[in-house]
Protein backbone atom coordinates (compact mmCIF):
# COMPACT_ATOMS: atom_id res chain seq x y z
CA UNK A 1 0.00 0.00 0.00
CA UNK A 2 1.63 3.24 -1.01
CA UNK A 3 -0.24 6.45 -0.66
CA UNK A 4 0.81 9.64 -2.42
CA UNK A 5 1.78 11.84 0.52
CA UNK A 6 2.56 15.00 -1.44
CA UNK A 7 0.78 18.13 -0.24
CA UNK A 8 -1.51 18.40 -3.26
CA UNK A 9 -2.41 14.70 -3.32
CA UNK A 10 -3.31 14.60 0.38
CA UNK A 11 -5.32 17.83 0.19
CA UNK A 12 -7.19 16.41 -2.81
CA UNK A 13 -8.21 13.44 -0.64
CA UNK A 14 -9.32 15.66 2.24
CA UNK A 15 -13.07 15.20 1.70
CA UNK A 16 -12.79 11.43 1.69
CA UNK A 17 -10.41 11.32 4.69
CA UNK A 18 -12.62 13.65 6.71
CA UNK A 19 -15.78 11.71 5.96
CA UNK A 20 -14.17 8.53 7.27
CA UNK A 21 -12.71 10.32 10.29
CA UNK A 22 -15.93 12.04 11.36
CA UNK A 23 -18.70 9.70 10.30
CA UNK A 24 -21.05 12.57 9.51
CA UNK A 25 -22.91 12.75 6.22
CA UNK A 26 -22.83 16.51 5.79
CA UNK A 27 -24.52 16.19 2.38
CA UNK A 28 -27.73 15.37 4.20
CA UNK A 29 -27.87 18.92 5.61
CA UNK A 30 -26.50 20.93 2.71
CA UNK A 31 -29.34 22.66 0.87
CA UNK A 32 -27.41 24.71 -1.67
CA UNK A 33 -24.01 26.34 -2.17
CA UNK A 34 -24.88 28.87 0.50
CA UNK A 35 -27.57 27.39 2.70
CA UNK A 36 -27.60 24.36 5.00
CA UNK A 37 -29.88 23.06 7.72
CA UNK A 38 -27.91 24.16 10.78
CA UNK A 39 -30.44 23.16 13.43
CA UNK A 40 -31.06 19.87 11.63
CA UNK A 41 -27.34 19.14 11.70
CA UNK A 42 -27.06 20.02 15.40
CA UNK A 43 -30.03 17.84 16.22
CA UNK A 44 -29.37 14.80 14.06
CA UNK A 45 -25.56 14.66 14.02
CA UNK A 46 -25.03 15.87 17.59
CA UNK A 47 -26.47 14.88 20.95
CA UNK A 48 -29.33 16.29 23.01
CA UNK A 49 -28.58 18.39 26.07
CA UNK A 50 -29.80 15.61 28.37
CA UNK A 51 -27.61 13.04 26.67
CA UNK A 52 -24.59 15.35 26.84
CA UNK A 53 -25.15 15.89 30.58
CA UNK A 54 -25.24 12.14 31.02
CA UNK A 55 -22.03 11.64 29.00
CA UNK A 56 -20.25 14.36 30.96
CA UNK A 57 -21.38 12.98 34.29
CA UNK A 58 -19.63 9.70 33.44
CA UNK A 59 -16.26 11.44 33.04
CA UNK A 60 -16.48 14.07 35.75
CA UNK A 61 -16.96 16.96 33.35
CA UNK A 62 -19.11 19.99 34.16
CA UNK A 63 -21.12 20.98 37.23
CA UNK A 64 -18.35 23.42 38.01
CA UNK A 65 -18.73 25.98 40.82
CA UNK A 66 -20.12 29.44 40.11
CA UNK A 67 -18.15 31.86 42.26
CA UNK A 68 -19.12 35.42 43.15
CA UNK A 69 -16.10 37.70 42.78
CA UNK A 70 -16.96 39.91 45.75
CA UNK A 71 -13.74 41.91 45.92
CA UNK A 72 -13.54 42.51 42.19
CA UNK A 73 -17.20 43.60 42.28
CA UNK A 74 -16.31 46.04 45.08
CA UNK A 75 -13.48 47.43 42.96
CA UNK A 76 -15.89 47.77 40.05
CA UNK A 77 -18.34 49.74 42.25
CA UNK A 78 -15.56 51.96 43.53
CA UNK A 79 -14.80 52.88 39.92
CA UNK A 80 -18.42 53.23 38.68
CA UNK A 81 -20.95 56.03 38.94
CA UNK A 82 -23.21 55.82 42.01
CA UNK A 83 -25.59 52.87 41.98
CA UNK A 84 -23.72 51.14 39.17
CA UNK A 85 -21.47 48.10 39.08
CA UNK A 86 -23.17 44.74 38.57
CA UNK A 87 -22.06 41.68 40.54
CA UNK A 88 -19.48 39.64 38.64
CA UNK A 89 -19.66 35.85 38.89
CA UNK A 90 -17.26 33.38 37.35
CA UNK A 91 -17.84 29.81 36.28
CA UNK A 92 -14.75 28.01 37.55
CA UNK A 93 -14.18 25.79 34.55
CA UNK A 94 -10.63 25.09 35.71
CA UNK A 95 -12.34 22.54 37.99
CA UNK A 96 -12.89 20.24 35.01
CA UNK A 97 -10.63 17.13 34.84
CA UNK A 98 -7.98 18.62 32.53
CA UNK A 99 -8.38 22.19 33.78
CA UNK A 100 -10.57 24.00 31.28
CA UNK A 101 -14.01 24.13 29.67
CA UNK A 102 -12.52 22.24 26.75
CA UNK A 103 -13.28 19.00 28.59
CA UNK A 104 -16.92 19.65 27.74
CA UNK A 105 -16.05 19.85 24.07
CA UNK A 106 -13.78 16.82 24.13
CA UNK A 107 -16.10 14.58 26.17
CA UNK A 108 -18.78 14.29 23.50
CA UNK A 109 -16.34 13.74 20.61
CA UNK A 110 -14.44 11.07 22.48
CA UNK A 111 -17.65 9.38 23.62
CA UNK A 112 -18.84 9.35 20.02
CA UNK A 113 -15.52 7.96 18.74
CA UNK A 114 -15.73 5.16 21.30
CA UNK A 115 -19.32 4.38 20.41
CA UNK A 116 -18.49 4.15 16.72
CA UNK A 117 -15.51 1.86 17.38
CA UNK A 118 -12.65 4.13 16.33
CA UNK A 119 -9.28 3.02 17.79
CA UNK A 120 -8.33 6.54 18.83
CA UNK A 121 -8.90 10.26 18.48
CA UNK A 122 -6.84 12.99 16.84
CA UNK A 123 -7.14 16.72 17.39
CA UNK A 124 -5.28 19.54 15.70
CA UNK A 125 -4.96 22.20 18.39
CA UNK A 126 -2.34 24.19 20.26
CA UNK A 127 -4.79 25.02 23.02
CA UNK A 128 -6.26 23.51 26.17
CA UNK A 129 -8.37 21.34 23.90
CA UNK A 130 -5.42 18.98 23.35
CA UNK A 131 -5.16 18.12 27.04
CA UNK A 132 -8.94 17.74 27.21
CA UNK A 133 -9.00 15.23 24.34
CA UNK A 134 -6.02 13.35 25.79
CA UNK A 135 -7.63 13.17 29.22
CA UNK A 136 -11.00 12.03 27.89
CA UNK A 137 -9.32 9.49 25.58
CA UNK A 138 -7.65 7.89 28.61
CA UNK A 139 -11.01 7.61 30.38
CA UNK A 140 -12.42 5.86 27.31
CA UNK A 141 -9.35 3.67 26.64
CA UNK A 142 -8.67 5.19 23.23
CA UNK A 143 -5.40 6.18 21.58
CA UNK A 144 -4.71 9.88 21.14
CA UNK A 145 -2.69 12.12 18.83
CA UNK A 146 -2.51 15.88 19.31
CA UNK A 147 -1.08 17.94 16.45
CA UNK A 148 0.19 21.33 17.58
CA UNK A 149 1.68 24.46 16.05
CA UNK A 150 4.48 25.12 18.53
CA UNK A 151 7.65 26.64 17.11
CA UNK A 152 8.90 29.36 14.79
CA UNK A 153 11.74 28.57 12.37
CA UNK A 154 14.27 29.20 15.19
CA UNK A 155 12.69 26.27 17.12
CA UNK A 156 11.48 28.81 19.65
CA UNK A 157 8.08 28.16 21.19
CA UNK A 158 5.90 30.25 23.44
CA UNK A 159 5.96 28.97 26.99
CA UNK A 160 2.15 28.78 26.98
CA UNK A 161 2.17 26.29 24.10
CA UNK A 162 5.15 24.32 25.42
CA UNK A 163 3.12 23.79 28.59
CA UNK A 164 0.17 22.62 26.56
CA UNK A 165 2.44 20.07 24.81
CA UNK A 166 3.72 18.90 28.18
CA UNK A 167 0.24 18.42 29.55
CA UNK A 168 -0.80 16.26 26.58
CA UNK A 169 2.36 14.18 27.01
CA UNK A 170 1.61 13.89 30.72
CA UNK A 171 -1.57 12.06 29.69
CA UNK A 172 0.49 9.80 27.44
CA UNK A 173 -0.76 11.23 24.15
CA UNK A 174 1.40 11.36 21.04
CA UNK A 175 2.20 15.02 20.50
CA UNK A 176 3.22 16.14 17.04
CA UNK A 177 4.94 19.52 17.36
CA UNK A 178 5.11 21.58 14.18
CA UNK A 179 6.47 24.92 13.10
CA UNK A 180 4.12 27.72 12.04
CA UNK A 181 1.80 27.22 9.13
CA UNK A 182 -1.67 26.17 8.08
CA UNK A 183 -0.24 22.93 6.64
CA UNK A 184 -0.72 21.53 10.13
CA UNK A 185 -3.99 20.38 8.63
CA UNK A 186 -2.12 18.42 5.97
CA UNK A 187 -0.08 16.64 8.64
CA UNK A 188 -3.26 15.84 10.56
CA UNK A 189 -4.87 14.37 7.42
CA UNK A 190 -1.89 12.06 6.84
CA UNK A 191 -2.12 10.77 10.40
CA UNK A 192 -5.89 10.31 10.25
CA UNK A 193 -5.44 8.24 7.13
CA UNK A 194 -2.61 6.23 8.65
CA UNK A 195 -4.28 5.46 11.99
CA UNK A 196 -8.00 5.39 11.19
CA UNK A 197 -8.51 7.63 14.22
CA UNK A 198 -11.58 9.81 14.77
CA UNK A 199 -11.15 13.51 14.01
CA UNK A 200 -12.08 15.18 17.31
CA UNK A 201 -12.60 18.44 15.47
CA UNK A 202 -13.31 21.54 17.52
CA UNK A 203 -15.97 22.41 14.99
CA UNK A 204 -18.16 19.31 14.74
CA UNK A 205 -21.67 19.24 16.22
CA UNK A 206 -20.27 17.02 19.02
CA UNK A 207 -17.82 19.63 20.19
CA UNK A 208 -20.39 22.39 20.18
CA UNK A 209 -23.16 20.43 21.86
CA UNK A 210 -20.63 19.63 24.60
CA UNK A 211 -20.41 23.34 25.48
CA UNK A 212 -24.18 23.78 25.66
CA UNK A 213 -24.18 22.36 29.19
CA UNK A 214 -21.97 25.28 30.26
CA UNK A 215 -24.53 27.89 29.23
CA UNK A 216 -27.38 25.83 30.62
CA UNK A 217 -25.68 25.21 33.99
CA UNK A 218 -24.68 28.79 34.57
CA UNK A 219 -28.23 30.04 33.99
CA UNK A 220 -29.59 27.38 36.35
CA UNK A 221 -27.02 28.31 39.02
CA UNK A 222 -27.66 32.06 38.76
CA UNK A 223 -31.42 31.53 38.97
CA UNK A 224 -31.17 29.23 41.98
CA UNK A 225 -29.00 31.67 43.91
CA UNK A 226 -30.23 35.10 42.78
CA UNK A 227 -33.72 34.41 41.46
CA UNK A 228 -33.02 36.09 38.12
CA UNK A 229 -31.17 35.70 34.85
CA UNK A 230 -27.76 37.23 34.18
CA UNK A 231 -27.88 40.50 32.26
CA UNK A 232 -24.63 39.69 30.47
CA UNK A 233 -22.85 36.43 29.78
CA UNK A 234 -19.28 37.27 28.78
CA UNK A 235 -17.48 34.66 26.70
CA UNK A 236 -13.85 34.57 25.57
CA UNK A 237 -14.10 34.34 21.81
CA UNK A 238 -11.60 32.66 19.49
CA UNK A 239 -12.80 29.99 17.06
CA UNK A 240 -16.45 30.55 17.96
CA UNK A 241 -17.30 27.29 19.72
CA UNK A 242 -17.31 28.78 23.19
CA UNK A 243 -19.72 31.55 22.16
CA UNK A 244 -21.94 29.23 20.12
CA UNK A 245 -22.20 26.41 22.66
CA UNK A 246 -22.67 28.69 25.67
CA UNK A 247 -25.32 30.79 23.93
CA UNK A 248 -27.22 27.74 22.74
CA UNK A 249 -27.20 26.32 26.26
CA UNK A 250 -28.38 29.59 27.80
CA UNK A 251 -31.19 29.76 25.24
CA UNK A 252 -32.16 26.16 26.00
CA UNK A 253 -32.42 27.23 29.64
CA UNK A 254 -34.78 29.99 28.48
CA UNK A 255 -32.45 32.92 29.24
CA UNK A 256 -33.64 34.82 26.20
CA UNK A 257 -32.91 38.24 27.68
CA UNK A 258 -29.30 37.58 28.69
CA UNK A 259 -26.90 39.32 26.32
CA UNK A 260 -24.14 37.17 24.88
CA UNK A 261 -20.99 39.28 24.74
CA UNK A 262 -17.88 37.91 23.06
CA UNK A 263 -14.49 39.17 24.22
CA UNK A 264 -11.11 38.78 22.50
CA UNK A 265 -7.62 40.08 23.09
CA UNK A 266 -6.77 42.64 20.43
CA UNK A 267 -3.97 41.27 18.26
CA UNK A 268 -4.81 43.31 15.20
CA UNK A 269 -1.96 43.70 12.75
CA UNK A 270 -0.28 40.37 13.54
CA UNK A 271 -0.53 37.68 10.86
CA UNK A 272 -1.47 34.31 12.34
CA UNK A 273 0.49 32.23 9.81
CA UNK A 274 3.60 34.42 9.84
CA UNK A 275 6.83 32.86 11.05
CA UNK A 276 8.03 36.26 12.31
CA UNK A 277 4.78 37.39 13.96
CA UNK A 278 4.21 34.01 15.63
CA UNK A 279 6.27 34.77 18.71
CA UNK A 280 5.31 38.45 18.87
CA UNK A 281 1.94 37.41 20.26
CA UNK A 282 1.75 37.03 23.99
CA UNK A 283 -1.59 35.25 23.78
CA UNK A 284 -2.00 32.12 21.74
CA UNK A 285 -5.78 31.96 21.99
CA UNK A 286 -8.82 34.09 22.79
CA UNK A 287 -7.61 36.75 20.40
CA UNK A 288 -8.89 38.63 17.36
CA UNK A 289 -6.59 36.66 15.04
CA UNK A 290 -9.09 33.82 15.41
CA UNK A 291 -12.12 35.76 16.65
CA UNK A 292 -12.66 37.93 13.60
CA UNK A 293 -11.96 35.49 10.73
CA UNK A 294 -13.92 32.64 12.33
CA UNK A 295 -16.94 34.88 12.93
CA UNK A 296 -16.94 36.38 9.45
CA UNK A 297 -16.30 33.07 7.70
CA UNK A 298 -16.88 30.01 9.93
CA UNK A 299 -16.48 27.45 7.13
CA UNK A 300 -12.71 27.76 7.01
CA UNK A 301 -12.08 24.76 9.26
CA UNK A 302 -11.42 21.04 9.04
CA UNK A 303 -15.13 20.19 8.65
CA UNK A 304 -17.41 20.87 5.65
CA UNK A 305 -19.90 22.86 7.76
CA UNK A 306 -18.76 24.45 10.98
CA UNK A 307 -21.09 23.94 13.94
CA UNK A 308 -19.54 27.00 15.63
CA UNK A 309 -21.33 30.01 14.16
CA UNK A 310 -20.78 32.88 16.59
CA UNK A 311 -22.50 35.62 14.57
CA UNK A 312 -25.79 33.79 15.12
CA UNK A 313 -25.48 34.42 18.85
CA UNK A 314 -23.34 37.47 19.55
CA UNK A 315 -25.21 40.50 20.89
CA UNK A 316 -21.95 42.42 21.27
CA UNK A 317 -18.30 41.74 20.58
CA UNK A 318 -15.61 43.65 22.48
CA UNK A 319 -11.83 43.60 22.64
CA UNK A 320 -9.39 44.13 25.48
CA UNK A 321 -5.60 44.50 25.44
CA UNK A 322 -2.97 41.93 26.43
CA UNK A 323 -1.82 44.16 29.30
CA UNK A 324 -5.34 44.34 30.72
CA UNK A 325 -5.70 40.56 30.76
CA UNK A 326 -2.38 40.13 32.61
CA UNK A 327 -3.45 42.83 35.11
CA UNK A 328 -6.81 41.16 35.72
CA UNK A 329 -5.07 37.79 36.12
CA UNK A 330 -3.05 39.35 38.96
CA UNK A 331 -6.25 40.83 40.42
CA UNK A 332 -8.02 37.46 40.38
CA UNK A 333 -5.15 35.83 42.26
CA UNK A 334 -4.48 38.63 44.73
CA UNK A 335 -7.96 39.79 45.72
CA UNK A 336 -10.08 36.70 44.99
CA UNK A 337 -7.58 33.96 45.82
CA UNK A 338 -7.99 32.29 42.43
CA UNK A 339 -4.84 31.68 40.40
CA UNK A 340 -6.24 31.05 36.93
CA UNK A 341 -5.50 31.84 33.29
CA UNK A 342 -4.13 34.10 31.85
CA UNK A 343 -5.81 33.56 28.43
CA UNK A 344 -9.08 32.38 29.95
CA UNK A 345 -9.32 35.67 31.84
CA UNK A 346 -9.95 37.62 28.65
CA UNK A 347 -13.67 37.57 29.38
CA UNK A 348 -13.03 38.69 32.97
CA UNK A 349 -11.04 41.69 31.72
CA UNK A 350 -14.02 42.63 29.55
CA UNK A 351 -16.57 41.91 32.27
CA UNK A 352 -15.15 44.61 34.57
CA UNK A 353 -15.89 47.60 32.30
CA UNK A 354 -19.11 45.90 31.17
CA UNK A 355 -20.31 45.57 34.80
CA UNK A 356 -19.75 49.32 35.25
CA UNK A 357 -22.39 49.93 32.57
CA UNK A 358 -25.07 48.12 34.62
CA UNK A 359 -26.90 48.94 37.90
CA UNK A 360 -25.69 47.23 41.07
CA UNK A 361 -28.54 44.72 41.18
CA UNK A 362 -27.68 43.17 37.82
CA UNK A 363 -25.49 40.12 37.23
CA UNK A 364 -22.61 39.60 34.83
CA UNK A 365 -21.32 36.06 34.36
CA UNK A 366 -17.80 35.31 33.17
CA UNK A 367 -18.26 31.80 31.85
CA UNK A 368 -14.79 30.29 32.19
CA UNK A 369 -11.50 30.02 33.98
CA UNK A 370 -8.58 27.78 32.99
CA UNK A 371 -5.73 26.18 34.93
CA UNK A 372 -2.45 28.03 35.40
CA UNK A 373 0.89 26.26 35.02
CA UNK A 374 4.55 26.76 34.25
CA UNK A 375 4.70 28.71 31.00
CA UNK A 376 1.00 29.45 31.18
CA UNK A 377 1.50 32.35 33.54
CA UNK A 378 1.81 36.17 33.29
CA UNK A 379 5.46 36.18 34.37
CA UNK A 380 6.51 33.51 31.89
CA UNK A 381 4.55 35.12 29.06
CA UNK A 382 5.73 38.67 29.76
CA UNK A 383 9.32 37.51 30.08
CA UNK A 384 9.02 35.74 26.73
CA UNK A 385 7.48 38.87 25.17
CA UNK A 386 10.33 41.00 26.44
CA UNK A 387 12.93 38.58 25.10
CA UNK A 388 11.23 38.76 21.70
CA UNK A 389 11.51 42.51 21.48
CA UNK A 390 8.12 43.50 22.91
CA UNK A 391 8.23 46.45 25.34
CA UNK A 392 6.48 45.86 28.68
CA UNK A 393 5.44 49.01 30.57
CA UNK A 394 2.94 50.29 33.13
CA UNK A 395 0.60 52.57 31.23
CA UNK A 396 -2.84 53.20 29.82
CA UNK A 397 -4.47 50.36 27.85
CA UNK A 398 -4.48 52.51 24.72
CA UNK A 399 -0.66 52.40 24.77
CA UNK A 400 -0.79 48.68 23.88
CA UNK A 401 0.42 47.91 20.35
CA UNK A 402 0.11 44.21 19.46
CA UNK A 403 3.58 42.76 18.91
CA UNK A 404 5.30 45.95 20.10
CA UNK A 405 4.06 47.23 23.47
CA UNK A 406 2.25 45.57 26.36
CA UNK A 407 0.95 48.18 28.80
CA UNK A 408 -0.07 46.88 32.22
CA UNK A 409 -2.76 49.32 33.47
CA UNK A 410 -1.65 51.79 36.16
CA UNK A 411 -4.93 51.43 38.02
CA UNK A 412 -8.19 49.51 38.06
CA UNK A 413 -10.26 52.39 36.67
CA UNK A 414 -8.32 52.23 33.38
CA UNK A 415 -9.73 48.79 32.47
CA UNK A 416 -11.82 49.31 29.38
CA UNK A 417 -13.27 47.65 26.30
CA UNK A 418 -13.32 48.53 22.63
CA UNK A 419 -16.59 47.77 20.93
CA UNK A 420 -16.25 45.88 17.65
CA UNK A 421 -18.59 46.86 14.82
CA UNK A 422 -20.79 43.76 14.55
CA UNK A 423 -22.74 45.22 11.65
CA UNK A 424 -19.52 45.46 9.68
CA UNK A 425 -18.71 41.85 10.58
CA UNK A 426 -22.18 40.73 9.46
CA UNK A 427 -21.57 42.50 6.16
CA UNK A 428 -18.19 40.82 5.86
CA UNK A 429 -19.76 37.41 6.53
CA UNK A 430 -22.36 37.91 3.78
CA UNK A 431 -19.64 39.02 1.36
CA UNK A 432 -17.58 35.92 2.21
CA UNK A 433 -20.56 33.59 1.78
CA UNK A 434 -21.18 34.99 -1.70
CA UNK A 435 -17.64 35.43 -3.00
CA UNK A 436 -16.17 32.20 -1.59
CA UNK A 437 -18.98 30.24 -3.20
CA UNK A 438 -18.76 32.25 -6.45
CA UNK A 439 -22.46 33.07 -6.33
CA UNK A 440 -24.02 35.84 -8.44
CA UNK A 441 -27.63 35.16 -7.59
CA UNK A 442 -29.35 33.95 -4.40
CA UNK A 443 -32.84 32.61 -3.78
CA UNK A 444 -35.23 33.92 -1.11
CA UNK A 445 -34.47 30.79 0.92
CA UNK A 446 -30.73 31.48 0.74
CA UNK A 447 -31.33 35.07 1.76
CA UNK A 448 -33.27 33.75 4.74
CA UNK A 449 -30.36 31.48 5.67
CA UNK A 450 -27.87 34.34 5.45
CA UNK A 451 -30.11 36.48 7.66
CA UNK A 452 -30.27 33.74 10.26
CA UNK A 453 -26.58 32.93 10.07
CA UNK A 454 -25.58 36.59 10.42
CA UNK A 455 -28.34 37.42 12.94
CA UNK A 456 -29.45 40.22 10.62
CA UNK A 457 -32.76 41.30 9.13
CA UNK A 458 -33.62 40.09 5.61
CA UNK A 459 -33.69 43.76 4.56
CA UNK A 460 -30.11 44.22 5.81
CA UNK A 461 -28.95 41.11 3.91
CA UNK A 462 -30.76 42.28 0.77
CA UNK A 463 -29.06 45.66 0.91
CA UNK A 464 -25.60 44.11 1.38
CA UNK A 465 -26.26 41.72 -1.53
CA UNK A 466 -27.36 44.62 -3.70
CA UNK A 467 -24.12 46.43 -2.88
CA UNK A 468 -22.21 43.34 -3.99
CA UNK A 469 -24.16 43.17 -7.26
CA UNK A 470 -25.79 39.87 -6.31
CA UNK A 471 -29.33 39.33 -7.59
CA UNK A 472 -32.08 37.94 -5.38
CA UNK B 1 27.70 17.48 22.50
CA UNK B 2 26.17 14.33 21.09
CA UNK B 3 24.09 11.99 23.20
CA UNK B 4 23.49 8.29 22.71
CA UNK B 5 20.28 6.36 23.24
CA UNK B 6 19.65 2.67 23.76
CA UNK B 7 16.86 0.73 22.12
CA UNK B 8 13.60 1.31 24.01
CA UNK B 9 14.59 4.69 25.47
CA UNK B 10 12.27 7.69 25.33
CA UNK B 11 13.62 10.07 22.69
CA UNK B 12 12.70 12.98 20.43
CA UNK B 13 13.19 13.05 16.67
CA UNK B 14 12.96 15.78 14.07
CA UNK B 15 12.12 15.77 10.38
CA UNK B 16 11.13 18.18 7.65
CA UNK B 17 7.47 17.75 6.63
CA UNK B 18 7.50 20.17 3.70
CA UNK B 19 10.47 21.89 2.08
CA UNK B 20 10.01 25.62 1.39
CA UNK B 21 9.11 24.93 -2.27
CA UNK B 22 6.49 22.35 -1.24
CA UNK B 23 4.58 24.67 1.09
CA UNK B 24 0.99 25.80 0.58
CA UNK B 25 0.61 28.76 -1.78
CA UNK B 26 -1.37 30.77 0.79
CA UNK B 27 1.25 31.08 3.54
CA UNK B 28 2.83 34.51 4.09
CA UNK B 29 6.17 35.19 2.39
CA UNK B 30 8.28 34.91 5.55
CA UNK B 31 6.79 31.48 6.30
CA UNK B 32 7.25 30.33 2.69
CA UNK B 33 11.00 30.83 3.00
CA UNK B 34 11.34 28.18 5.72
CA UNK B 35 10.43 24.49 5.84
CA UNK B 36 7.53 23.00 7.82
CA UNK B 37 9.32 21.05 10.54
CA UNK B 38 8.16 18.45 13.03
CA UNK B 39 9.31 17.03 16.38
CA UNK B 40 7.81 13.86 17.86
CA UNK B 41 8.69 11.81 20.93
CA UNK B 42 8.58 8.06 21.28
CA UNK B 43 10.59 4.96 22.12
CA UNK B 44 13.74 4.29 20.10
CA UNK B 45 13.55 1.14 17.98
CA UNK B 46 17.35 0.88 17.95
CA UNK B 47 20.34 2.49 19.59
CA UNK B 48 21.44 5.78 18.09
CA UNK B 49 23.30 9.05 18.47
CA UNK B 50 21.91 12.57 18.27
CA UNK B 51 22.26 13.89 14.75
CA UNK B 52 21.83 10.41 13.27
CA UNK B 53 18.71 8.84 11.74
CA UNK B 54 16.53 6.66 13.92
CA UNK B 55 13.08 5.06 14.00
CA UNK B 56 10.73 5.43 16.96
CA UNK B 57 7.47 3.89 18.06
CA UNK B 58 5.13 6.70 19.13
CA UNK B 59 2.57 6.52 21.96
CA UNK B 60 -0.09 6.06 19.26
CA UNK B 61 1.88 3.06 18.01
CA UNK B 62 3.07 4.65 14.79
CA UNK B 63 6.58 4.08 13.50
CA UNK B 64 8.25 7.33 12.49
CA UNK B 65 11.75 8.01 11.20
CA UNK B 66 13.79 11.15 11.78
CA UNK B 67 16.93 12.70 13.17
CA UNK B 68 17.53 11.96 16.83
CA UNK B 69 17.47 15.29 18.69
CA UNK B 70 17.13 14.47 22.39
CA UNK B 71 17.37 11.46 24.68
CA UNK B 72 14.98 11.35 27.65
CA UNK B 73 13.69 14.82 26.72
CA UNK B 74 12.29 16.91 29.54
CA UNK B 75 10.78 20.36 29.91
CA UNK B 76 12.55 23.62 30.58
CA UNK B 77 9.62 26.07 30.63
CA UNK B 78 9.11 27.85 33.93
CA UNK B 79 6.88 30.31 35.75
CA UNK B 80 9.31 32.98 34.61
CA UNK B 81 11.37 35.55 36.46
CA UNK B 82 9.78 38.37 38.43
CA UNK B 83 8.24 41.06 36.26
CA UNK B 84 8.58 44.52 37.88
CA UNK B 85 5.52 45.87 36.02
CA UNK B 86 3.34 43.22 37.71
CA UNK B 87 4.89 42.93 41.14
CA UNK B 88 2.92 45.71 42.84
CA UNK B 89 -0.49 45.18 41.20
CA UNK B 90 -1.83 42.98 44.01
CA UNK B 91 -0.69 45.40 46.73
CA UNK B 92 -2.28 48.35 44.91
CA UNK B 93 -5.63 46.58 44.60
CA UNK B 94 -5.64 45.50 48.25
CA UNK B 95 -4.96 49.12 49.27
CA UNK B 96 -7.84 50.25 47.07
CA UNK B 97 -10.19 47.76 48.76
CA UNK B 98 -9.28 49.23 52.17
CA UNK B 99 -9.94 52.83 51.12
CA UNK B 100 -13.14 54.41 52.41
CA UNK B 101 -14.36 51.39 54.36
Amino acid sequence: MSRDLSYNAVMARRGEIMKKALGIEYDEFIQSEIAFDYEGMMEKAGYSLDKVRQIQQQTGVGNTPLLELKNITRLVRKTSKKGYGASILVKDEAANPSGSFKDRRASVSVYHAKKLGYPGVLAATSGNYGAAVASQANMMNLGCIIVQEVFDSRHLGQPEIIEKSRKCEAYGAEVVQLTVGPELFYSALIMLEETGYFNASLYSPFGISGVETLGYELVEQVRARYGKDPAYIVVTHAGGGNVTGTARGALKAGAVNSNIIGASVDLSGLHMASDIDFNKKSFTTGHTGFGVPFATWPDRTDVPKNAARPLRYLDRYVTVTQGEVFYVTEALAHVEGLERGPAGNTSLAAAIPLARQLPEDEIVVVQETEYTGAGKHPQAQLDFARRNGVKVIRGEPKQNVPGKVIAIPENFSQLDITEMDLERMRRSYIRNAVTRNNVTEVTQEELGFLAEDAKASPAFVASVLEGLGVKV
Amino acid sequence: MSEACKQGEWVEIHYVVLKPEERSHDVPDDTKKVPLECWIKGWALSSGTTGGQIEIRTPANRIVKGTLTRVNPGYAHTFGPGVPELSSVGRELKAMLKEGN
